[in-house]
């Protein structure tokens, strides 16, 4: 035997597909201890600033991105063919193995489970008994003077079952990361979204996806609603209301999209996943001239959605940016300020820090559309301001408009999931089968006594019970 | 009758049914203590059931007219919020703590099980104690997240298992005890009412290989709902990195004792372990853990 089957003989035993699986098990504790960038890059980020040095020796084992590991995949890729060697083979061997008979009966029963002798004449037994096994279902093998006789045979069935079900996951989840797309983007009510890579805020294809491959669909977004528990201000329902056409150009459909229930086209789907304020604000410069108009996103900051945001304004000379806040329902306490009490629009508030200078948009470094860099400027004015008031800084002024609900999509291509479903189906009905079959053997002899025994697969209970019930029927009373 | 009232009344059911297995715990108490008879013989202890018989009977009478009154609290608080009750975690330990007291009495009903009415009516006084001071919220309606009928089916088959998972466990445990006392020379006195290792052995094997099915049946539920909610099947959240963790756990058990014969000790020990990340889930990833599975409403 050379070395690679050696090797190949190792890795396809039971014992180290246990072992992997195990391994699996315990490779995937860190990631639900640590932060990961995959879920929520923020928290990452924190992690980092406040350990840096522990941070560093982490970074050089991946921590943060575990499940996407060389280490993680390494253990993924050898259970994979270590389960495909064991199962395969063994799968073989049962299909070869349908067609046959129970193997021969053992030479000395008196060593077998259950064995006893009956005292009855030798006549007539193996018929009586070979009529009793073929009502019960079980296969039959019989000789000259014995019968082996065997029952349960679609607990390995089952059993295989299971474990190719858990390969086709495993190979779904795979095509899941090598084919599909998974990307988000925000719009506010009133917004037209058409499906093509430049219309998301990020998106990131699958090694083997081709960006052509997107399904031609358009939505524009018709209404949002969103309503709340008014006793602890929690959410109890959203609902997204939009017109979509697929493909593009086509005619318009009315669709509702909801949390639990996502837009589908195929292996796409549109998902609602987030939701918040966008101020409508009118700025116009000490001429009177409207620089900006429009809807500005804002990020929720807390349950009640006190939002935070910027109005960046690079044409106005000198440089105006202003930090700004959105209280839906407006309130005020002398510990925290001013903050929202609703999530919802009752009273709402604009709150914005005016500062002049320069915006530092064009050094290079990426901004954060959220936040103005006031390190160059200096703040010329602060104001409260009601639905539809307006203020005027100095270098202009600010109209407090409207505001308008903004829904975060994602859209995710995952043409591996249907495969993982079925194979979910398929495992939960190869272990049923497996875990609530017994299997067993039964042999009778009549070579001048009539002997019986059996013999359980893996010690499961019932074989006592069974062997009474044969004896019954061969001596027709009960002992 | 208004949500309200229906809340209070949840709440009455769930404090008669601890002043219910608190009675059943006594019970159950007065009978292990009791049952030993002081002879003449020194050498021999020997016991006389017959005097604690009726005390065990009321244990058992106690904790179904406990369970009675858990299963009518936790019906209520769903009615009270007009839901299936199970959107924070003092809901999921309630109904825990019924799952685990309805499999006993299940069990019960089947083996000779009596003398696990001490523990069991200890653990679920726990439970109970721990949901209604430290992890209490108001009735309230769901968060969208939480309006699916996979709430229904994915939580209750957690529960569930997670009951008889706790359940074996306890088992598995009480084997662990009698047979250190047995290697070190023989049960104590009120150990001796209790089944033989061997029965203990089997009956926590049984109950996992039963309810290993329904577990892998709540994780693909899961994986199913958290499809259609937040756009992928896994996505290794904390909660669902501990679900695949018990998952493995028990298949290493069911590995071990099917294929490689593991009985005993061994098979107890890894029993408890794969018990002890189903716990560590529920509580460590409910509380302090982050991810998307934040409902406990703590």
């Amino acid at each position: 035997m050379n070395s690679f089957q050696w090797m190949w003989r190792q890795l396809t035993s039971m014992r180290t597909a246990l072992i992997l699986l195990m391994m699996l098990g315990l490779a995937s504790i860190p990631g639900s201890l640590f932060p990961q960038r995959n879920q929520n890059p923020m928290k990452v980020r924190d992690f980092i600033s406040h350990n840096p040095t522990l941070s560093h020796w982490l970074e050089k084992i991946q921590i943060f991105d575990v499940y996407s590991s060389p280490w993680f995949s390494a253990i993924y890729i050898l259970l994979f063919i270590s389960l495909i060697g064991c199962v395969l083979p063994r799968s073989l061997e049962h299909v070869r193995a349908i067609g046959k008979k129970p193997p021969l009966t053992p030479k000395y029963l008196d060593r077998m489970e259950g064995f006893s002798e009956l005292d009855r004449p030798v006549d007539g037994t193996l018929d009586q008994a070979q009529a009793w096994f073929k009502k019960n279902h079980f296969r039959i093998r019989r000789e000259e003077n014995s019968i082996s006789a065997e029952k349960g045979y679609s607990r390995e069935t089952g059993n295989l079952l299971f474990h190719l079900s858990l390969i086709l996951i495993l190979v779904a989840v795979a095509a899941g990361g090598l084919f599909g797309s998974k990307g988000e983007t925000i719009l506010n009510v009133g917004d037209r979204f058409i499906n093509t890579p430049t219309s998301y805020d990020n998106i990131s294809f699958a090694k083997f996806q081709r960006e052509g491959d997107m399904v031609p669909f358009s939505l524009r977004v018709l209404d949002f609603k969103a309503s709340y528990d008014v006793k602890t201000n929690a959410p109890t329902d959203y609902t997204l209301k939009v017109a979509a056409s697929n493909p593009i150009g086509s005619k318009e459909v009315l669709k509702t999209i909801k949390v639990n229930s996502p837009l589908t086209y195929g292996s796409t789907k549109v998902y609602l996943q987030a939701n918040g304020y966008s101020p409508v604000v009118a700025v116009r410069d000490k001429a009177d001239k409207l620089i900006f108009e429009g809807a500005v996103t804002f990020l929720p900051q807390d349950g009640n959605l006190t939002s935070i945001g910027a109005i960046k304004l690079p044409d106005m000379v000198p440089q105006i940016g202003m930090v700004a806040s959105f209280l839906p329902t407006a309130d005020r306490s002398p510990t925290r300020g001013a903050f929202s009490s609703f999530p919802e629009v009752l009273d709402p508030r604009l709150l914005v820090s005016v500062w002049m200078g320069n915006l530092g948009l064009d050094n290079g470094t990426p901004q954060s559309v959220y936040r103005v860099d006031t390190s160059k400027m200096q703040r010329i004015g602060l104001k409260a301001l009601k639905l539809g008031e307006i203020y005027n800084f100095g270098e202009g002024t600010l109209t407090f408009e409207g505001y308008r609900s903004w829904v975060n999509l994602q859209i995710v291509d995952d043409p591996g999931k249907i495969y993982a479903l079925v194979g979910a189906i398929l495992a939960i009905l190869g272990l049923l089968t497996s875990l609530f079959t017994r299997q067993r053997r039964i042999w009778i002899k009549s070579d001048g006594r009539v002997q019986i025994a059996g013999l359980a697969k893996n010690g499961v209970p019932g074989l006592d019970e069974e062997l009474a019930s044969l004896k019954i029927a061969l001596m027709g009373i009960e002992e | 009758m208004t949500s309200r009232n229906l809340a209070y009344l949840s709440n009455y059911s769930i404090y008669s049914a601890m002043l219910l297995f608190t009675i059943a715990f006594f019970a159950h108490a007065i009978e292990v203590s009791f049952s030993v008879k002081n002879s003449t013989d020194s050498e021999k202890t020997s016991f006389d059931f017959s005097r604690t018989e009726r005390s065990g009977r009321i244990g058992t009478a106690m904790m179904i007219l406990g369970f009675l009154f858990l299963l009518g609290g936790v019906v209520l608080r769903g009615a009270s919020a007009h839901r299936v009750p199970w959107g924070n975690m003092y809901e999921f330990s309630i109904t825990g703590a019924l799952a685990f007291s309805g499999a006993y009495l299940f069990a019960l009903a089947k083996y000779k099980l009596r003398w696990l009415g001490l523990p069991v009516s200890i653990a679920v006084l726990l439970t109970l104690g721990t949901a209604i001071t430290v992890l209490y919220r108001p009735s309230a309606p769901l968060v969208p997240a939480l309006k699916s009928t996979w709430l229904a089916i994915h939580v209750s088959a957690a529960i569930v298992s997670g009951g008889v998972f706790l359940l074996a466990n306890t088992i598995a445990a009480t084997y662990l005890i009698l047979d250190r006392m047995e290697e070190r020379g023989g049960r104590s006195e009120w150990a001796k009412r209790l089944p033989s290792l061997e029965t203990l052995d089997q009956l926590s094997y049984r109950l996992v290989a039963f309810v290993f099915p329904l577990w892998t049946f709540a994780v693909i539920a899961g994986a199913i709902w958290a499809e259609s909610a937040w756009g992928r099947y896994w996505g290794w959240d904390p909660k669902e990195t501990w679900a695949f963790i018990t998952w493995v756990a028990y298949a290493a058990y069911l590995h071990a004792r099917v294929t490689a014969g593991w009985r005993g000790r061994k098979a107890a020990w890894l029993c408890l372990f794969a018990g002890s990340t189903f716990l560590f889930n529920y509580v460590y990833v409910n509380i302090w853990g982050t991810g998307r599975h934040t409902y406990s409403g703590l």
